[in-house]
C-alpha cells in the first residue's frame, strides 16, 4: 500500500484550477521532490495531504481521509508547511513541553540532544532566535516525532546556505531511516538533488514527468559541445540548448551516452535545467496548439 | 488492523527487512486522552495571553493604591472602639465602599479582558502564521476551539473570583495598618463588614452572570475573530450597530438593543440582587452613582431556580453552542491571512 494515494485529485479557488485531477502513488521509503515554479500547485497538493483544506477526488494518506481525519492523521505525519511558524512567543521550553504533551510519538531526549548541538538555550523565545535559528529549533522537534512521513513546504525559504546544508544534512543523517516517507518543494531544487530518491515536475496543476533519480539519469544527459560538433550533436535532437562562457551546452532526452561522448564531456544535469526544458516544452506546445 | 486468522496463515508473505510500512495501511497511533491534549491547549492559551494576568494586577495596583490613600487621607474624628454606623458618612465611604468598588471594577476589568481576547485569539494564529505550526500536531479543531472558549467562560471567572478575594484581603491587612497606625481598633470595624456573604455572594454572581449568562457574548467575538482578515472588533461590533439601526428605521422598536442591555446587566441572575434598590449593576452610571460600588446580596436557592429556569439561560447558551460550532468549522478551513 502507498503512503500516499490520489486519484484525480482536484482543487479549484474560485475560478482558478489549482490542482487539475492528480494521480499520486507514493510507496514508504522514498524521499519525493515536488518540483514546479510559484503557482504549479505543489503547496495545494501538500496542504490536501496534510487535510489543511478539502479537495475534489479520492485522496488517502497512510490509510486516512486527511480532510477529515487531520488530527488522528497527525500522529502519523509531521509537515514544516512554512518556515517561521512557531510563534514568536513561545518559550523553546514551552515548545518542548507542549509537543511532548500532545504528541504520542514525540521523543523529547531525542529533541533535547538536537537541541544541544545548536546555540538554542531553553530560556528564549522564538522572537529572539535568528530565523536560522527557528527553523532548527522547528527541524528538532519535528525530527524527535517518530512519523511515517514528513512533509516539507520550502522549509529553507530565506535561510543561508550553510543552515541549508545543515538542514538537509541532519534530515539524512539522523531522520530518514528508508520507512519513512518524505515529501519536499523547495526552490533550491539543486541542492536537494542528491537528496531524492524521487521526483515528480508539477505544471499549472498537473503533473507533468515523474519518476525515480535514478531514471532520470539514465534518460537525461548533458553535453557542453565544441563548436566542431555543435551541428552533428543538434542532429540527435536536445530538447534544450543554453549558453555558458559562449560554448553550448545541450540536454538530450534518452539518447545513448556512449553516442554522447564524442562531442564532450557527459554530465547527470541540473534537476532544475531539465526542468526548464520540459516544462518550456511543453508549454511552447501549448502556445502553438 | 489483521486478526488473529490471516498472521496465523503459513503462507502469509513475509514483509521485506527494511520494508516494514509496506503491505498495510500504517496509521493508527493510539490516541492521548483528550483530557490531557484540551490540558495542554489551555495551558498554550495561557503562555500565550500572559496579559490577561497582567492587566487586572494593575488595576488592583491602583485600587490598593487608591483604598490606602484613602484612609491616609480621611479625617478620623474618634479614637479607640467604633462602629461603623457611628461613623461619619465620609469615614464609612473610605472603608467599606471600596470592597464593593473593587469587586466592581475588577469585574468589568476582567470582562473587558475576555471580550479582547475573545477578539484577538482565533485571528492573532491565523495573523503570524503560527496556525500551520498548531495543526502540524495530532490536536484537533474542536480541541482548540473549547480551550480557547474556556478561557473566558471557565478561567477567567475562576481567576477573577480569586484576585478579587485576594484584593480584598490585601485591603483588610493594608487598611488595619493604616488605622492602627491612627490609633482605631480595626477588629470591630471588620467584623461589622459581611466578607464571607460578600464572597459568596460574588462567587455566586461570577458563575451565573460572568460565565453562563455572557456566554453568547463571548461566543461571537470568537467566532468574528476566526473569520475577520483584520479590524475583528470593527466586523463584531458592525453586524450590532446595523441590526439596533435597521430595527429602528424600519420597525421603530428597540427590541434588540433592549435584549443586549437584559443581556449585559445580568437578566434574571442579576434580578434577584436588589440592592439598594438597583438592578442594573453591571450599568456603571447606574450603580456608582447609587452608592459607588457592586454591593451584592447573599443569594437563596430560590434565586438560583428562577436563574435555571430563565428561557434567556438557555436561549444565550443555546446562541453559544452555535457560534462555538461555526468557529469550530471554521478553524478546520483556515489558514495563514
Amino acid at each position: 500500500m502507498s503512503v500516499i494515494e490520489a486519484r484525480g485529485l482536484r482543487k479549484q479557488f474560485g475560478a482558478t484550477v489549482a490542482l487539475d485531477g492528480i494521480d499520486l502513488d507514493i510507496p514508504a521509503g522514498r524521499i519525493l521532490g515536488l518540483i514546479g515554479p510559484n503557482g504549479a500547485g505543489k503547496s495545494t497538493a501538500l496542504h490536501s495531504i496534510l487535510g489543511l483544506i478539502p479537495y475534489e477526488g479520492q485522496l488517502k494518506v497512510l490509510g486516512c481521509d486527511p480532510w477529515q481525519e487531520r488530527d488522528e492523521l497527525m500522529r502519523d505525519v509531521s509537515f514544516i508547511a512554512d518556515v517561521a511558524v512557531l510563534p514568536r512567543w513561545l518559550k523553546v521550553s514551552q515548545a518542548l513541553d507542549y509537543v511532548a504533551g500532545v504528541h504520542p510519538k514525540f521523543d523529547r531526549a531525542k529533541a533535547e540532544s538536537l537541541l544541544a548541538k545548536t546555540a538554542i538555550r531553553r530560556g528564549s523565545r522564538v522572537r529572539e532566535l535568528s530565523k536560522g535559528m527557528v527553523t532548527q529549533l522547528h527541524l528538532a522537534l519535528i525530527m524527535a516525532i517518530d512519523a511515517k512521513l514528513l512533509v516539507l513546504d520550502e522549509p529553507t525559504l530565506g535561510l543561508d546556505i550553510l543552515y541549508r546544508k545543515q538542514f538537509y544534512d541532519a534530515l539524512l543523517t539522523d531522520y530518514f531511516d528508508r520507512s519513512r516517507t518524505i515529501v519536499v518543494t523547495t526552490h533550491q531544487v539543486e541542492e536537494i538533488q542528491y537528496v531524492l530518491t524521487d521526483f515528480m515536475f508539477i505544471n499549472h496543476g498537473r503533473i507533468v514527468l515523474a519518476g525515480t533519480m535514478e531514471e532520470f539519469e539514465t534518460r537525461y544527459a548533458e553535453v557542453t559541445v565544441h563548436p566542431e560538433h555543435l551541428t552533428a550533436a543538434r542532429a540527435l535532437k536536445p530538447i534544450n540548448e543554453r549558453q555558458v562562457f559562449g560554448r553550448s551546452t545541450l540536454l538530450f532526452d534518452r539518447v545513448d551516452r556512449r553516442q554522447l561522448e564524442q562531442f564532450g564531456n557527459v554530465r547527470t544535469p541540473g534537476i532544475a535545467d531539465v526542468f526548464v526544458a520540459v516544462i518550456g516544452n511543453a508549454d511552447a506546445r501549448q502556445a502553438g496548439g | 488492523m489483521s486478526n488473529s486468522e490471516s498472521t496465523a496463515m503459513p503462507d502469509s508473505p513475509q514483509p521485506l527487512p527494511g520494508a516494514r510500512a509496506d503491505g498495510t495501511p500504517v496509521s493508527g497511533t493510539a490516541a492521548l486522552p483528550w483530557t490531557r491534549l484540551l490540558y495542554w491547549s489551555v495551558l498554550r492559551e495561557l503562555w500565550e495571553a500572559r496579559w490577561i494576568f497582567i492587566v487586572p494586577l494593575i488595576i488592583v495596583g491602583v485600587v490598593l493604591l487608591g483604598f490606602v490613600t484613602g484612609l491616609v487621607r480621611v479625617p478620623l474624628p474618634l479614637r479607640g472602639d467604633i462602629k461603623l454606623s457611628a461613623l461619619p458618612p465620609q469615614m464609612s465611604r473610605v472603608l467599606e465602599a471600596p470592597f464593593e468598588v473593587a469587586s466592581a471594577v475588577l469585574m468589568g476589568t476582567y470582562f473587558i479582558v475576555a471580550l479582547i481576547y475573545c477578539l484577538g485569539t482565533l485571528h492573532g494564529e491565523r495573523w503570524d502564521r503560527s496556525i500551520l505550526f498548531w495543526k502540524s500536531l495530532p490536536v484537533s479543531d474542536t480541541t482548540t476551539v473549547i480551550a480557547k472558549a474556556s478561557i473566558p467562560i471557565v478561567l477567567l471567572p475562576l481567576i477573577s473570583f480569586a484576585v478579587t478575594v485576594f484584593t480584598h484581603l490585601v485591603m483588610l491587612l493594608a487598611g488595619s495598618a493604616v488605622l492602627f497606625v491612627r490609633g482605631i481598633h480595626v477588629a470591630g470595624i471588620w467584623a461589622q463588614i459581611p466578607f464571607l456573604s460578600m464572597w459568596a455572594a460574588l462567587l455566586y454572581h461570577i458563575v451565573t452572570v460572568h460565565a453562563l449568562y455572557y456566554a453568547p457574548i463571548y461566543g461571537w467575538p470568537l467566532l468574528v475573530s476566526g473569520w475577520a482578515r483584520r479590524a475583528a472588533f470593527l466586523w463584531a461590533a458592525l453586524p450590532i450597530v446595523a441590526i439596533i439601526i435597521l430595527e429602528k428605521l424600519v420597525f421603530d422598536t428597540s427590541v434588540f438593543a433592549h435584549m443586549l442591555r437584559v443581556r449585559l446587566t445580568g437578566g434574571p441572575a442579576a434580578d434577584s440582587f436588589t440592592s439598594h434598590g438597583n438592578l442594573n449593576m453591571h450599568v456603571p452610571a447606574a450603580s456608582f452613582a447609587s452608592h459607588g460600588g457592586m454591593m451584592l446580596q447573599t443569594p437563596t436557592l430560590a434565586n438560583f431556580t428562577v436563574f435555571l429556569t430563565s428561557p434567556g439561560l438557555w436561549i444565550g447558551l443555546a446562541v453559544f453552542a452555535l457560534f462555538l460550532l461555526a468557529s469550530i468549522w471554521q478553524r478546520r478551513r483556515q489558514g495563514p491571512i
